[in-house]
């Protein structure tokens, strides 16, 4: 397939940004045997849905440590996403376009996922938002309690993404699950340290984290894992985000949050400059993505009445910018490092649909407001029509 | 402070080449916005150290800077002019830190949203300057050689995809003494012409026995400084409030002496070296990385007329903690990877030779170390076809380079 002839123009970033959406669209045209959306909108899929809102879970899960084409949607690349290409996007709404115009750093552009404005703050800050999150809009619209939202994530700095200072007591609750392994094993060199490293972005720098009691409560009161149990499974992972997702199902089958939210960060482990391991992350989040989309199946909570919307915070720079380093880094600010893609599937959403036209990422939260009844007064994002 | 307040003693602080040249251009530099001037101030203030090259870049733009008229010069630097800073940048000592006011300034831009109108402005400032200064010509068209997989005995995965269609792919390569036969091949372009830090070799594990004519680097020979420097941070970030930021920050100001690294007995070189590892990232653990970096770095600031690189395999991925601690064990290679990490190594290599003057003449060749395939293009060679005729190294070097 020649994924950029229906696209060739002049290069203005607005036309490479237009190129990658038809790579994209193309690709799962002929591929995934999806059907580009605008032709076929019809009545939204959420109005029979009004009376069940209650039930309604959303998951949100970011895949994380941003990706580009080349490894994921172009042809060269589909070799490493075969979940989302077979499994995933056959039954979601794909967008192929969707711009990040915020700081290019992985907290402050989660928390813009998060708020729908674009936070400026101190990308290696362990800060808050500096303006309402979902969560908090969520919960306190809706009088949701505590353990109805919740944050899986890495541990660098993102502890502080579960809530701002709109409404305090409103947030998410925060589980960084290698930090409470870190904590659980008390610092010892064994052999599943592996998974404590999480700061790729400057390789050299490994965060101290501090843990406490009531982390460790959370595991053996929230969780109810005893900390050996933890740990035992711990050694049979291979990487911090598959101990998220382990995290993450034991929430689900527990807690069965209404809203949960999961950061992804392996594939960020491009920052060390290596290739190979970088693929292996885009690999396993692949996979993870549809672990995670499977169990949503088996439980009984989220079976049908679940809505799953996956996107990266942003992509990586390209191999052209001569101001990057290619996949390594996300610095320079291109349109491919701007420029990623979005898809929702499960309860009223409508299935192999390709929407092309551009969103924005802080259309996430306006959009889930309007999917789950909350009002996202300070978010500064559009609602995306075609999700509800 | 404002650019246009400077005075020749702001500069005291410089190296005497630096110096020399900061205060005889004077005039110039304080009529430039200080959303641009302290970028500029990163290359001269290591004017004493920089490469053959890289002087002649920086004369040459300031002599483009001098010749501009008034009005030309508020044209080039509008965009810039347009971008607002803080005064907490303006009161900052970018004379004589203009790498962490770049850093600030970073952060800044981005915070505000003038990062994509900066990268505009900066973009557009260079294409000028690439049309008012004609490159030089060249005392002989560029070569690249990439040597990727040494240790791989069987592979069945991808090669040179994103390569191969630019040349031609050799199928039937003979791999016996490869490597001599390349580096040899090197050394003879090197006697025949003597550029200064024009011919490189750069290995990613163990320096071979080499003519003294080339430039030469190496993970392995640079062990110990990467062994000091990886102390070093183990103390930075112990020490209490140590971000991301301030360590590399405070990277940046590390100097040769303070890891006793002058090793070469060249200082242009030793600080080379030292802001490969101190700059780079992931360049201290993954001898891969190390060599896809030295490469890019090579051909970005010395570019050599010839430029060998040698991966060697990395070791498997590890704590960081670990490694950051270089215990002992730490060596264990993972052979699959680091093919992989080299294939797009050479791709980069590729790209970045092709970002220099010269580009349509030049050539690269990339060969799967101990194997038969290789991959090579010239502007003489066709592109994306196979070829399955016999020949060893020596021949494809000269079909290469015509």
């Amino acid at each position: 397939m020649n994924r950029s002839a229906p696209c060739r123009g002049a290069v203005s970033a607005r036309d490479v940004a237009n190129r990658l959406s038809c790579s994209r669209r193309d690709f799962l045209r002929t591929t995934a045997g999806v059907t580009l959306g605008s032709a076929l909108m019809g009545a939204s899929p959420f109005l029979w849905a009004e009376s069940a809102r209650r039930k309604r879970k959303v998951i949100v899960i970011t895949f994380g440590g941003g990706a580009r084409d080349q490894e994921t949607f172009a042809p060269e690349g589909q070799e490493n996403i075969p979940h989302l290409l077979q499994e995933l996007i056959p039954q979601s709404s794909f967008f192929t376009q969707v711009t990040n115009h915020g700081i290019l750093g992985h907290y402050v552009a989660t928390a813009s996922l998060a708020t729908g404005v674009y936070e400026t703050l101190n990308n290696f800050s362990a800060v808050p938002p500096d303006h309402p999150t979902v969560f908090e809009y969520f919960r306190r619209d809706l009088r949701r309690p505590a353990n109805d939202a919740w944050v899986v994530a890495p541990s660098n700095g993102f502890n502080r993404i579960g809530e701002s200072s709109y409404g305090q007591g409103w947030g998410a609750t925060v589980v960084l699950p290698k930090r409470l392994l870190g904590v659980a094993t008390s610092g010892k060199t064994t052999d599943y340290e592996h998974l404590l490293h999480d700061n790729y972005e400057t390789p050299l720098y490994v965060p101290q984290v501090a843990g406490s009691e009531f982390e460790l409560q959370q595991l053996e009161t929230i969780l109810q894992l005893s900390v050996d149990d933890f740990i035992k499974h711990a050694r049979t992972l291979s990487s911090p985000d598959e101990l998220s997702v382990y995290i993450a199902k034991r929430l689900m089958r527990l807690q069965a949050p209404s809203l949960l939210w999961i950061t992804m960060h392996d594939i960020d482990i491009a920052h060390s400059g290596a290739y190979s391991l970088y693929i292996e992350g885009i690999r396993r989040t692949d996979r993870l993505c549809a672990e995670l989309w499977t169990a949503v199946q088996s439980e009984p909570e989220y079976a049908g009445n679940t809505t799953l919307l996956i996107l990266p915070d942003f992509g990586r720079d390209a191999d052209e910018d001569a101001g990057g380093n290619g996949f390594q880094h996300h610095r320079t600010g291109d349109v491919a490092s701007r420029t990623t893609w979005m898809m929702a599937l499960g309860a009223g959403t409508r299935q192999g649909l390709v929407f092309d036209h551009p969103v924005q990422s802080i259309d996430l939260v306006p959009t889930l407001g309007a999917m789950l009844g909350f009002s996202p007064s300070q978010a500064q994002g559009k609602v995306i029509g075609e999700l509800v | 402070m404002l650019p246009r307040n400077l005075e020749a003693e702001h500069f005291a602080g410089y190296p005497p080449e630096a110096k020399k040249l900061a205060v005889a251009n004077l005039t110039v530099l304080q009529q430039l916005p200080l959303s641009f001037l302290p970028a500029f101030l990163r290359e001269m203030i290591d004017y004493d150290y920089k490469f053959p090259r890289e002087r002649a870049a920086i004369e040459a733009e300031l002599a483009t800077l001098n010749a501009l008229a008034p009005e030309q010069r508020a044209a080039w630097f509008a965009p810039f002019s347009n971008l607002s800073l803080s005064s907490r940048l303006e009161r900052f000592d970018w004379i004589n830190q203009p790498a962490q006011f770049l850093e600030q300034e970073s952060a800044y831009l981005w915070t505000t949203g003038q990062q994509d109108a900066f990268r505009k402005a900066a973009t557009q400032y260079n294409d000028r300057l690439r049309t008012t200064s004609p490159a030089a010509a060249l005392p002989m068209r560029r070569l690249g050689i990439a040597i990727i997989g040494r240790g791989v005995t069987s592979w069945d995965g991808p090669l040179f995809r994103n390569l191969r269609m630019h040349g031609t792919w050799f199928k039937q390569i003979d791999p016996d003494k490869g490597f001599e036969l390349l580096l040899a091949g090197v050394e003879a372009r090197a006697q025949a012409r003597a550029v200064p830090y024009g011919h490189w070799y750069v290995d990613g594990g163990q320096t071979a026995d080499h003519s003294p004519q080339l430039t030469c680097v190496s993970y392995g020979a640079l062990e110990p400084v990467r062994s000091a420097l990886l102390n070093y941070i183990q103390k930075q970030i112990q020490r209490p409030g140590m971000g991301p930021e301030e360590l590399r920050s405070n990277l940046a100001r590390v100097l040769p002496a303070d890891l006793r690294v002058e090793q070469a007995g060249d200082p242009v070189l030793d600080r080379f070296q030292l802001k490969l590892l101190t700059e780079g990232s992931g360049t201290q653990i993954f001898s891969t990385t190390f060599a896809q970096w030295t490469a890019r770095e090579v051909l970005r600031r010395a570019q050599p007329v010839t430029l060998l690189v040698r991966f060697a395999p990395r070791q498997r991925q590890r704590p960081m903690n670990e490694l950051l601690s270089d215990l002992p064990g730490t060596t264990e290679p993972d052979l699959p990877g680091s093919l992989i990490d080299a294939d797009m190594g050479a791709y980069y290599h590729w790209m970045n030779q092709q970002r220099l003057p010269g580009s349509e003449e030049s050539s690269f060749l990339v060969w799967f170390e101990g194997h038969n395939q290789a991959l090579a293009i010239a502007p003489t060679l066709p592109r994306g076809v196979e070829s399955a005729s016999p020949m060893n190294l020596a021949s494809l070097l000269s079909l290469a380079v015509g």
